[in-house]
């Protein structure tokens, strides 16, 4: 009895130690002007434990928001968007892990968003294996929510891209710096996609409609590889540059030695930047990709076989001092202007433009009370034409809410 | 003490408490103002979408579970789309329940005459001209002949569907007794065995009315919606379960409790409102409408019977039509038909809307069966047959008074 009691004293000593706050370290996200967007998937605040090479992280967000259609409003609707929690470990010297698990409005979706093994063999040569984020864009690459001045994500890279899209697969990926230049590339081999994105309910191409398919994790639609590669640049007083490409055979073409269909190829080609003035510190990032899609002839024009899109965030610092307590405290007041053609192309029967088309301007005020945190209130208003092209329909509001790491 | 004042603003606890009643005044603001800055409802006469008014509550929640089905649900090949079809979602059809577009035209082929359709074994009567991946849509079979249907505005069609069977041949004119030139019929068409006839309906020769469809092929809306569901979408239902791929049937792929509310959402959709109608130009168009006898097919008052809806029920409305049908001609007999009607007949459509059109259309008419008119116009001269009278009275009438009639058919 007497050892048992002890026992369980050195337990309860040892779990009272675990939540010592004195042995917890934080290791906040690098900033230099040397950073790529790919390396925003390391480059994130990371609370580690004494000498344990692990370390935690995550973020949170959660957002109210009145938006009205035409008239017709939801009313006040309160949302926790995502909740995204971080374990990165240290294998060994040139070995390294890391997770990020996702859990969207709630636990209504949760989804491992990368999980995958670095191996360094040269600054040039690393192996990545694993649950990977497919780098299309900068967006699907750098997608914090404390990292964005705006409660939604970009139209274009959610619902036009698929951010955020992974999938499971290899890859090598490397870097080069020379004096004040950075350059990198990417390039995996992962499941791709399936029929979902001209068969789906959206009721046009749609290239998040796949990620319904839970079972791409486990098994490719149609055992084609498709490849993603990304090639970038950066002046560390200039901006960085990225072009990506994207593509394969999306449908099932063969199951069981049976002929079902041709093969039919997307290819996505997106193009990214960004940069910050330095007088005046306004940064400017944005994205534009080109989406074409072999949808077969025979099935319906709604359908796009083309579709472009992009949005374009100017953020201005404009009062930078201690504010409440916050001694890192900084308001900026930003703007982002986003577009997305989802159906480029005439109609066979008239020869007349298909519409389908969205453009949004969101004017912004955002606090950052630290680099990891943000409070920010948006002034939405979208215009969504239909494929027909009739009035478009208009939908505005407010939006209010916070992101931050943990 | 203005020293005190003046301390006491300077301390940081009146800074915070001033930065948070100013981040509270802009709370306040915003929240207050949400409605605002958000985009006003349309004027009701700007739109043909709404329900009639005087719905109960429960009737309410009827009408929005229809509204999604026939709005907002698109088909897919997992919920049962095609394998061949010609659109995948009511709503791509009848935009905000306008008249259609070219993109979303049917084909209806293969019967010439009263005798029935000749080519049921080869897909008739409707052509799925789009098709699942991997699969072949159909194809016209040679030498049948066709004609291309646009889809027409959904709404008040619950009070065309009210009026009563005795009102629609009290109207009729089949041997033209007036000697007026205009000879309307009603459609006799077979009854399909789910059909449920309204009170006090009139059958002939095991036939009932029709009044729905081009050619008024269709007896009510429900033979209307689950028609179309099966013909346009490849959706089997309780009603129709022939699959239009293999002529089997099938499973129901959308449910009747769905069927029954996107019938009591079209039954229950409003009545388009006329814009500026004591306009004097629209006064005095319309008058000009009735001396070229156009009202005479395009009736601009019916009144409805018993409905179980209270709101359509002895109501009296304005869709500009007879609801019969007329011959309109050589220029427009496609040579197809249904029912008892000629190829060359056809019914007379309700003008209602008409100047909303182009709101559900694209920004262009497409008027006439088959949309071949793009403009009011372009429609009223393409008018043959029984209507040579009228269209050779509106061609006669000085710019200005065409000018006129065409602003009150625009109003409508």
């Amino acid at each position: 009895m007497r050892r048992i009691l002890c026992l369980l004293l050195c337990l309860t000593g040892t779990a009272y130690a675990q939540i010592d706050s004195t042995l917890l370290r934080r290791k906040p996200a690098t900033k230099n002007d040397m950073q790529l967007n790919m390396d925003a998937v390391y480059n994130r605040p990371f609370l580690s434990m004494g000498k344990l090479p692990v370390a935690l992280g995550g973020y949170a967000e959660a957002n109210w928001q009145h938006l009205g259609t035409e008239g017709i409003t939801d009313g006040h609707q309160f949302q926790m968007q995502r909740m995204t929690l971080f374990v990165s470990s240290s294998i060994g010297k040139r070995l390294k892990f890391l997770s990020e698990l996702e859990f969207e409005d709630g636990t209504k979706e949760i989804n491992i968003e990368f999980a995958a093994v670095d191996m360094e063999f040269h600054p040039m040569l690393n192996l990545r294996g694993g649950i990977i984020m497919n780098p299309i864009g900068a967006f699907n690459q750098n997608h914090d929510g404390p990292k964005w001045e705006f409660v939604d994500r970009p139209t274009s890279a959610v619902a036009m891209l698929p951010a955020t899209w992974s999938n499971v697969g290899f890859g090598v990926y490397g870097k080069q710096y020379k004096k004040d230049w950075v350059l990198a590339y990417e390039v995996y081999a992962t499941n791709g996609f399936d029929n979902r994105i001209i068969d789906n309910t959206n009721g046009r191409t749609f290239l998040p409609a796949t990620k319904l398919n839970r079972d791409r994790f486990e098994e490719s639609y149609n055992g084609v590889p498709m490849i993603t590669a990304k090639g970038a640049v950066r002046h560390r007083n200039i901006a960085e540059l990225g072009v990506s490409y994207m593509g394969g055979v999306y449908n099932k073409f063969e199951q069981d030695g049976f002929v079902l269909d041709k093969r039919r190829s997307i290819n996505v080609v997106a193009v990214d930047a960004n940069t910050t003035i330095p007088r005046s510190n306004t940064f400017i990032t944005g994205e534009w990709a080109w989406v074409s899609t072999d949808v077969p002839p025979t099935y319906s024009e709604q359908y796009g076989r083309r579709q472009h899109g992009g949005f374009a965030d100017i953020v201005q610092p404009v009062y930078r001092k201690p504010l409440l307590g916050f001694d890192e405290s900084v308001i900026n007041i930003a703007c982002r202007l986003e577009y997305v053609d989802w159906n480029v192309g005439t109609f066979a029967q008239t020869g007349s433009n298909i519409a389908d088309h969205f453009v949004s301007v969101v004017p912004a005020i955002s606090w950052r009370p630290s680099g990891q945190t943000v409070i920010r209130v948006n002034y939405r208003y979208n215009l969504q034409t239909d494929l027909l092209g009739n009035p478009a329909q208009r939908t505005a509001g407010f939006q209010a809410g916070f992101s931050s790491y943990f | 003490m203005p020293n005190f004042i003046s301390l006491l603003c300077n301390t940081l606890i009146m800074k915070r408490i001033t930065v948070f009643l100013l981040l509270g005044l802009a709370g306040y603001t915003i929240v207050s103002s949400c409605k605002k800055v958000q985009p006003s409802a349309p004027a009701n006469e700007a739109i043909l979408d709404g329900p009639v008014e005087g719905l109960t509550p429960a009737q309410n929640i009827i009408f929005l579970r229809g509204d999604v089905a026939f709005n907002d649900e698109i088909f897919t090949s997992e919920t049962g789309l095609g394998p061949i079809f010609v659109a995948t979602s009511c709503g791509s059809c009848h935009a905000g329940d306008g008249k259609g577009h070219p993109f979303s035209t049917l084909t209806r082929f293969g019967q010439t005459d009263s005798t029935g359709n000749k080519y049921l074994t080869k897909g008739a009567p409707q052509l799925q001209h789009r098709a699942l991946p991997g699969f072949e849509p159909e194809k016209l079979p040679e030498g049948a002949t066709f004609t291309r249907l646009m889809p027409p505005a959904n709404t008040g069609v619950g009070y065309l569907e009210a009026v009563t069977d005795q009102d629609l041949l009290a109207m009729s004119d089949p041997t033209d007794a007036d000697g007026d030139g205009i000879s309307g019929t009603v459609n006799w068409i077979p009854i399909k065995n789910y059909i449920n006839l309204q009170d006090g309906a009139v059958t002939k020769n095991g036939k009932c009315i029709g009044r729905f469809g081009k050619k008024a092929g269709a007896y009510n809306l429900m033979q209307q919606t689950a028609s179309a569901y099966n013909q346009d979408m490849g959706i089997s239902s309780l009603y129709e379960p022939i699959d239009t791929y293999t002529g089997l049937e099938i499973d129901p792929e959308v449910s009747t409790q769905t069927l029954n509310d996107v019938v009591f959402y079209l039954q229950t959709l409003k009545a388009p409102i006329q814009r500026n109608p004591t306009h004097p130009d629209v006064v005095a168009g319309k008058q000009l409408f009735v001396q070229a006898d156009c009202a005479k097919c395009h009736k601009p008052e019916l009144k409805t019977g018993y409905s179980p809806i209270a709101p359509l029920s002895y109501q009296s409305f304005y869709p500009y039509t007879d609801m019969l049908m007329h011959d309109m001609g050589p220029g427009l007999d496609d040579g197809y038909t249904e029912g008892m009607a000629t190829t060359a007949e056809w019914r007379t459509p309700a003008l209602w809307g008409l100047g909303l059109s182009k709101n559900s259309q694209g920004g262009s008419y497409f008027l006439l069966h088959d949309g071949r008119a793009h403009s009011i116009q372009d429609a009223i001269m393409l008018h043959g047959g029984e209507a040579t009278n009228s269209r050779n009275k509106y061609n006669a009438l000085p710019e200005s008074d065409k000018k006129k009639m065409l602003t009150f058919l625009e109003s409508l």
